[in-house]
């Protein structure tokens, strides 16, 4: 600050640019952290809302909920910390177990489909789904939550083999109208790929989870 | 400031410019990526306008603020950090008000960093004019954009899906035409759009040139 500003016509000096630079890079960051702090709160409590509202959605009739870990060597609260994959136990008015939410993703026509699914431990069935996050094709790949015929693949065959290692049978799609076992999914024609990533996620989360989840299942009766 | 050559006025034509005789969109032709992508349906288009606008208005500010200070060989570096963390502040802020919305508009808020307008107004005015109007002016931009856009999302969503901000317009009788909502849609509706405001904009012109003529005589 010895002298007054430069001619215009003079060429800026190097640390004069590096000045600048790192003032605005300062006051960039100073502004994003504050932008990140004030809305942290708000979309932590969409996010949780938007899989409650997800929870609720595949397992109708539930009200409250408690989050779970599960890995091999059983299930335990998710309070309680560590790695595991998230399950969510959903209850109605009562008390009652009415089954359990995971979520699942596989790569469909635009990128990957995630969605969260209802297990009834009562039916061994997968009950429905709901769509966390999809990128696919307006009007084609979004159908798999509207069109009536494919929702009407559910409640969907998830029962375990008699070793409980993995399941009966496995889930697959198959081509529209040939569809002949519970388990199977009839894809929507129009959608296929979206169809097959439904079935292809939802047999890679239920092949990992219901062997290890089922022989614990009692321990999520309970509700504290 | 008093020695400065360039006019400091606000005047209406500072605010109108962005929303007809400099229209982003439909005589620009610039930032079309969003223009396609989004406008699929008409609460989209009203986001990304918006969005759009506060970081135009938002690095508008900083940079005409700062046009002093900074050096002339640093300027671009300068104006995309400054409209890097605006987008980013966006970006955040619509994750607050809805997640839907923010899946909805998927990968294009980020994108907002990349629209040719928002660093075109940033270089070509305000780096050049005081504050209050580059805010002005950009405002008057961002308007603009978002009116293009919605003259898009509007058409879009009521042949793509028969709905208009989500309720139904024509009936369950009404069968959506899909490619409507598809990205060829978006070329056709903006097509659509700017043979209209092209016609308009010639017969404008003929109208003047005929009064030109007759006063001549």
């Amino acid at each position: 600050m010895s002298s007054t500003a430069p001619l215009p016509a003079a060429p800026a000096s190097s640390s004069r640019m590096i000045q600048v630079l790192g003032g605005i890079a300062m006051l960039s960051g100073f502004l994003v952290v504050l932008t990140y702090q004030l809305t942290l709160p708000r979309i932590e409590e969409n996010r949780q809302r938007a899989i409650e509202r997800a929870v609720f959605q595949v397992l109708p009739g539930a009200t409250t909920r408690r989050d779970f870990l599960v890995d091999d060597n059983g299930v335990r609260p998710a309070s309680e910390g560590g790695s595991g994959t998230k399950v969510y136990a959903a209850y109605d008015a009562d008390g009652r177990l009415k089954g359990i939410a995971a979520e699942a993703g596989a790569r469909g026509y635009q990128d990957i489909v995630r969605i969260l699914y209802g297990y009834d431990p009562a039916c061994e069935c997968i009950t429905g789904f709901a769509v966390l996050q999809s990128t696919e094709t307006p009007g084609l790949g979004d159908k798999i939550t509207k069109d009536a015929k494919f929702l009407a693949n559910f409640p969907l065959d998830a029962r375990l083999a008699a070793d409980g290692r993995q399941l009966a049978n496995a889930i697959v799609t198959v081509k529209h109208g040939s569809k002949t076992g519970p388990w199977q999914i009839d894809a929507i024609s129009g959608a296929t790929i979206t169809s097959a990533a439904v079935g292809k996620g939802l047999n890679n989360s239920a092949q990992a989870l219901l062997p290890r989840l089922h022989p614990h299942i009692d321990q999520l009766k309970v509700q504290p | 400031m008093a020695g400065r050559k360039r006019d400091d006025t606000i005047t209406a034509d500072t605010f109108l410019e962005g929303i007809w005789r400099e229209n982003p969109v439909f005589v620009m032709l610039l930032g079309m990526c969003p223009v396609l992508a989004v406008t699929n349906s008409v609460m989209n288009a009203i986001a990304m306008g918006v969005a759009t606008t506060f970081v135009l208005i938002g690095s508008s500010t900083l940079v005409s603020l700062l046009r002093n200070v900074i050096p002339k060989q640093v300027r671009i570096a300068t104006y995309i950090v400054i409209i890097a963390t605006f987008v980013t502040i966006v970006d955040y802020i619509i994750q607050a008000i809805s997640l839907d919305l923010y899946n909805a508009l998927g990968a294009f808020i980020q994108l907002i960093v990349v629209n040719c307008i928002i660093l075109g107004r940033a270089e070509a005015f305000a780096s050049k004019n005081r504050p209050l109007k580059s805010v002005v002016s950009g405002l008057g931009m961002g308007t603009g954009f978002t009116i293009a856009l919605l003259c898009l999302g509007s058409v879009r969503e009521l042949l793509g899906s028969g709905t208009l901000l989500g309720f139904s317009v024509f009936g369950a009788q009404f069968e959506p035409w899909v490619v409507m909502i598809l990205p060829p849609g978006g070329f056709f509706v903006l097509g659509a759009w700017l043979l209209l405001f092209n016609w308009l904009r010639e017969r404008k012109a003929r109208l003047e040139l005929k009064e030109e003529t007759v006063h001549a005589r």
